[in-house]
């Protein structure tokens, strides 16, 4: 999923400030899994920025809705009939969210209300963590199914570094030498020499190097 | 045991202090209560195993953005007690009564006179 965290509230206080009515719109994708963006969210969101303008003896009318998608036109649109009635929407989604209401809604003034973080997973309750870095061209079959351009610091594909130590990376104690992990894997499937196959320079031209993408499915594209 | 605690505080009962979300936390504070508390069982004894344990952590999560909307993150608070202890519960009340006057009316009551 794409892991995204609430911006501090202080900066969503001061975006919505010159306006008397806004809509905070959810998503009911990755956000909602990730827990920064969904219904509950939405809610929580909606009622700390009521708070804070009530604080300061001002009337803030906050519209709570929560889409199936922010990522896809159909569910846009479904916002066609309210979105004129506030003055500015905050959107929880991921930063596509903001950016297709802003294409689709160009009438009203649109703010991000959560930071985009990373494509990951959880690791557990309330922990996520970074596994995919979409280069465009996975390569984690050649490392034991884990991905050295996510996970390690330095982007190595013929690592370690010098500085992994006791299984973690220099940068952080906290953080898994990745090829520490794969050197591991592949010694107990009894693959380590797969490692002698040096990896030559990746091509970045999938990666966002070659400046912004698109994927068309000619089956499906009308 | 008729004990005696004072009458400002409005009591809502849930099935266990697990059910009480970050949401209603902020409700009360958004519709102008001084202070909220959350009363649940001793840590350890809960029913439901982490019930209280997860309020606990709604509580402090609503003290962290009271803190950031510059409101006194002592006006929500958090307590352990068990069901038998009914002079312990009116104490409690008794001492949040004595916090919320200290602090004063919320802020959000005082703009809305206003």
């Amino acid at each position: 999923m794409i892991v995204a965290e609430r911006k501090p509230l202080n900066d969503i206080v001061k975006m919505v400030e010159p306006y008397r009515k806004v809509l905070i719109l959810g998503c009911k994708g990755c956000v909602t899994v990730c827990n920064a963006g969904g219904v509950k969210e939405v809610g929580i969101l909606a009622s700390a920025l009521k708070i804070a303008a009530k604080k300061e003896g001002k009337e803030l009318i906050v519209g709570e809705r929560t889409l199936e998608r922010q990522c896809d036109p159909e569910y846009i649109e479904q916002v066609k009939d309210v979105i004129g009635e506030y003055e500015a929407v905050v959107s929880i989604a991921c930063g596509v969210g903001p950016q297709f209401l802003a294409e689709r809604y160009p009438e009203t003034d649109i703010f991000p209300g959560v930071n985009t973080e990373f494509m990951g997973g959880a690791l557990a309750h309330g922990v996520w963590t970074e596994r995919c870095a979409g280069c465009g061209a996975c390569l984690v079959h050649n490392f034991g199914g884990y991905c050295p351009i996510a996970r390690c610091s330095k982007s190595l594909l013929n690592g370690p570094c010098g500085g992994s130590a006791d299984g973690k990376c220099e940068i952080d104690k906290n953080v898994d030498c990745v090829w520490h992990l794969i050197v591991e894997k592949l010694t107990r499937q009894g693959k380590l020499d797969n490692l002698l196959q040096v990896q030559p320079p990746k091509s970045w031209t999938t990666a966002r190097d070659g400046g912004p993408r698109k994927v068309i499915r000619e089956d499906l594209a009308q | 045991m008729r004990l005696q605690y004072p009458s400002n505080v409005k009591i809502i009962q849930v099935p266990c202090s697990g059910r009480v979300d970050i949401i209603h936390l902020l409700r009360a504070v958004e519709d102008g209560a001084d202070a909220v508390f959350v009363a649940g069982c001793l840590e350890g004894e809960c029913h439901y195993l982490t019930g209280n344990l997860k309020a606990r952590k709604r509580v402090n999560y609503v003290k962290k953005t009271l803190e950031e909307l510059g409101i006194e993150p002592e006006r929500v608070e958090m307590f352990n007690l068990s069901s038998g202890e009914g002079p312990r519960f009116a104490e409690i009340v008794r001492e949040m009564v004595v916090r919320a006057k200290e602090l004063g009316p919320s802020p959000i009551r005082i703009s809305k006179a206003a």
